[in-house]
């Protein structure tokens, strides 16, 4: 037991009051070069849409690194990296990402590749998203990670992938969406339905 | 190659609700059946969006100062510091509520509970913690409101809270209710929290320190995120 920890309670029928952001799904402005659109759909264990969660993501710069202090390579700065000091344009990168689902389940994410996450053979990452899923029915946040169908190399070489059983390793690389440059799918499947098997969820 | 430290985050052990949580019937068909995969607290995990005053603005932390009249029902402050588990302030954290009117509804089109909309309550509020992790939020009591749960369902009054605290892994959304509710025995999401004691860190409390007199009731409530382990050591190009 870890002493004094506020519980977590589910966000209910309602976040919409509280929580969308206008420039939520815009983790940079879209006409950013090197943009790119993540979409995709939250079902439920009926193949259902879920019409009411929230997923928001967080992630690296194009170049790896985080706007943290607790990034050693920050030098113990916070606040927003402009990819400017990345090779990108001049418009803000927020890293992070937050999007209400629409009547049919989708979300809408805009935002810049990750990079790969710098380290030894042990740590290098390939490029991820972390994602929560908040929803009605989902008493605490549920985690997943969202890697690239074009970073094949990146993503055999992943540590984390590396311990996700074989066989589900699928439900965590989105899709490059075939005649859209630049523009990848991926679907969160609370429970496995005919829609698909069940996304992979970590313990954080 | 340099070496650099990584912190990571206390992992809690019976504080938050099982997912799987069948009393509470919304939880059937969207709770995952499989076991989480342990991820390790790397980069990515230990830190988190550093949101700032650009999401504030001045009128956000007084619920019953955003339209042009007063919403009715019971004028309440809700103020408390956000800590970690080991005490530490967390400062300069977004925090984001919502919560129905003093007649238990929301301001939303899918609550269709007869119950009046207040036209002078929205019911959302934000505010960023100060240097010692303070916050401080004017509103109304929210009322209870019945839901299809189960026979005769209430949900006990509550305000939802979101938090951020300085790495993804403190990420936080809660609702915090008030002392001495009737509703509690029967309430499934309340419930669902399996240690008693856990179950009363969601509870405020009445403080007369707080309570402004002639004008508003006071309640204390402190929220505590994940704490920090010590140290480790990764190794970074």
């Amino acid at each position: 037991m870890t002493a004094g920890i506020t519980p977590s309670q589910t966000v209910g029928p309602f976040l919409a009051i509280g929580l969308p952001w206008p420039d939520g799904p815009y983790v940079v402005d879209p006409g950013t070069d090197g943009a790119i659109t993540i979409t995709g759909r939250v079902l439920d264990g009926a193949g259902d849409p879920v019409p009411d969660a929230l997923v928001e993501s967080w992630q690296a710069a194009p170049d790896g690194s985080f706007g943290h202090p607790d990034d050693p390579r920050s030098g113990g700065s916070r606040g927003v990296v402009t990819p400017g000091q990345h090779g990108g344009g001049s418009e803000k990168f927020r890293g992070f990402g937050r999007s209400a689902t629409a009547e049919d389940g989708s979300y809408l994410l805009v935002t810049l590749k990750p990079g790969i996450l710098p380290g030894n053979e042990e740590h290098a990452q390939a490029p991820h998203l972390d994602l929560s899923v908040f929803a009605r029915g989902l008493l605490d946040r549920v985690v997943t990670r969202l890697y690239f169908g074009d970073e094949q190399a990146a993503n055999d070489a992943d540590p984390v992938l590396g311990t996700v059983p074989a066989g589900r390793r699928d439900t965590l690389i989105a899709a490059p969406v075939a005649g859209r440059p630049g523009s990848y799918s991926f679907d969160i499947r609370l429970q496995a339905s005919q829609a698909g098997p069940e996304t992979v969820f970590f313990d954080v | 190659m340099t070496a650099a430290a990584l912190p990571s985050y206390q992992r809690p052990v019976g504080v938050h609700p099982p997912l799987d949580s069948p009393e509470y019937r919304s939880s059937l068909l969207r709770a995952p059946k499989l076991a989480p995969v342990p991820l390790p607290q790397r980069l990515t995990e230990v830190t988190g969006p550093l949101l700032g005053a650009e999401r504030v603005t001045g009128t956000d932390a007084d619920l019953t100062r955003r339209h042009p009249a007063e919403p009715l029902g019971e004028r309440i402050i809700v103020t408390g510091r956000v800590l970690d588990s080991d005490g530490r302030a967390v400062p300069d954290a977004l925090i984001e509520i919502w919560q129905a009117n003093a007649a238990g509804r929301y301001a939303h089109g899918v609550d269709n509970h007869p119950a009046p909309l207040d036209p002078n309550f929205d019911g959302a509020g934000r505010c960023l913690t100060d240097s010692a992790g303070r916050y401080r939020f004017v509103t109304i009591k929210p009322g209870a409101y019945p839901w299809r749960n189960h026979l005769n369902a209430w949900r006990p009054a509550h305000i939802h809270f979101s938090l951020f605290g300085r790495a993804f892994t403190q990420r936080l959304i809660t609702q915090m209710y008030f002392p001495g509710d009737p509703l509690f025995g029967q309430d499934p999401i309340f419930n669902s929290v399996p240690d008693p004691a856990a179950r009363q860190r969601m509870i405020c409390r009445f403080d007369l320190d707080v309570t402004q007199p002639d004008w508003a009731l006071g309640y204390q409530w402190d929220i505590v995120l994940r704490g920090r382990d010590q140290a480790v050591f990764e190794e970074h190009r």
